[in-house]
């Protein structure tokens, strides 16, 4: 009971989102491009929600295959940004240590290291470093080649002048972020999931 | 016109044509875009998915950079268009979040610059009729479906841009050129984004659909305004170099205008345009 209430109150701290106000239109659902390629829709993800059903909503690969087109929270009849709270969940899913699309969450993980050491995404090295953390080596091979061969894809990226002060940045973010969210990482019950 | 210009790392890579057809297509038409210096990437979905202070902190920096430029922002790729013109938002709009922002980052916000999508600097500071006067080779019986993609609308209360589920803008820049963009109803859908590379087959099956809806209402080209969704429309269809070519649509301005450097743009596309374009006598 009480990790359900902390789990309802970090989703609408995090994400900002009326998440009560939904009354299951269906709106998003119909909308996303993505729900047919996702275990639930984004309608039944808020219900989860308002559930407190925090494992049903953390485990959806729908929140990790959202790709934010924002088209759901354009057309919510309550102003719910369902981006927000996609968002919000995948964030929780990280610091629960359940992340239903692992590749996904990898991708974004080596994407970000990228910035933190150049400040700019140099493609090639990225997509190198992304297919050998997944052992998945040869699909994209062709199209690798393909744009390496029309010019798409220099060896050699730009990296900007002032890293330091980028790392400041990284790190700032990440220690504010982690104290503003700390207290309900409070286990009422030794650390497992309700 | 100057204007303050942040391409973006895609525009570096696997869209260098757009970079090089926005740049010459703006200076041809008296826009006069200036790099920021030493900017940084925006954190793009990665950012937002992962901590959402950073989301707003990369592209708050980026904002600080502009601000000490002098100049509005123009942003040719929509993913990083989103991310700097919502944490534009957050900052005019959420006084604790800009707090908090100005502390990260080491700057302090003066709103005197805006930021906007070079779809909508080529719309409102430069205009459909404006590209018209200059038009020197109409692209005559060119048949465009027009193709907006998700964040250079959305979300609607952030971009404050054209019409949220039926945009008009790109449509009139090409009216513009002499080539008639087509009514159809996937203007605004989602290409996939950055899931090509992780989730290919769902992102397949999205340009698949694009593709044949284009088709269907009788385009012969698709023309977009972000680097992600041209990417998607070539590289991700089922049989890859087959059917319509993709455009930026500073390149189709850029051939209108008679750019010779025109055809370097077409040279690195996955989905070649020249035999398209020869049956038109649009390209040698």
């Amino acid at each position: 009971m009480f990790n359900s209430q902390s789990f309802i109150e970090e989703v609408k701290s995090r994400s900002g989102q009326p998440i009560e106000l939904c009354f299951q239109c269906q709106k998003c659902a119909s909308g996303c491009y993505m729900a047919r390629f996702t275990d639930h829709a984004p309608n039944q993800i808020l219900r989860y929600i308002q559930l407190g059903l925090k494992e049903k909503a953390l485990r959806s690969s729908m929140i990790w295959l959202c790709s934010s087109c924002e088209i759901c929270g354009s057309r919510c009849p309550n102003g719910i940004k369902m981006f927000d709270v996609m968002d919000a969940l995948k964030k929780i899913a990280i610091s629960n240590n359940i992340v239903a699309e692992k590749k996904i969450r990898l991708f974004n993980d080596i994407f970000l290291d990228t910035v933190r050491s150049k400040g700019r995404i140099h493609e090639a090295l990225m997509m190198a470093e992304y297919k050998l953390r997944t052992g998945d080596l040869f699909s994209d091979l062709d199209l690798g080649l393909k744009l390496f061969l029309k010019r798409k894809l220099p060896l050699i990226g730009k990296k900007v002048k002032d890293r330091k002060y980028l790392d400041v940045i990284f790190k700032r973010c990440f220690d504010m972020e982690r104290k503003a969210f700390a207290k309900y990482q409070v286990r009422l019950d030794g650390g497992k999931l309700n | 016109m100057n204007l303050s210009y942040y391409p973006g790392c895609s525009l570096e890579s696997s869209a260098r044509e757009y970079n090089l057809s926005a740049l010459s297509v703006a200076s041809a038409l008296g826009l006069s875009l200036t790099e920021i210096e030493d900017w940084i990437c925006c954190g793009a979905t990665s950012a937002h998915s992962t901590n959402q202070l950073l989301a707003y902190a990369l592209p708050a920096a980026n904002i600080a950079l502009a601000q000490q430029a002098g100049r509005d922002l123009v942003v040719p790729c929509a993913s990083c268009y989103n991310r700097l013109k919502k944490t534009d938002h957050v900052l005019r709009n959420d006084p604790a979040r800009r707090r908090q922002l100005e502390e990260v980052v080491n700057f302090t916000f003066t709103g005197r610059i805006g930021v906007m999508s070079l779809l909508e600097a080529f719309t409102v500071r430069i205009g459909a009729e404006e590209i018209s006067r200059r038009v020197v080779r109409p692209l005559e019986g060119l048949r465009l479906a027009c193709y907006y993609g998700c964040l250079l609308v959305r979300p609607h209360h952030v971009t404050g841009f054209d019409n949220p589920e039926n945009p008009r803008s790109l449509d009139a820049l090409m009216a513009g050129t002499g080539a008639r963009p087509l009514s159809w109803s996937y203007k605004t859908e989602c290409c996939g984004a950055n899931l090509g590379l992780t989730v290919g087959d769902a992102v397949r099956q999205m340009v698949s659909r694009l593709l044949e809806m284009a088709e269907e209402a009788g385009a012969q080209a698709i023309v977009t305004a972000c680097p992600l969704c041209q990417m998607n429309l070539e590289v991700r269809r089922p049989n890859n170099r087959n059917g319509i070519p993709a455009f930026y649509f500073t390149e189709l301005i850029g051939l209108a205008l008679g750019l010779k450097e025109s055809g370097s743009w077409f040279a690195r596309h996955i989905v070649d345009p020249l035999p398209l374009l020869r049956s038109l006598s649009l390209a040698s």
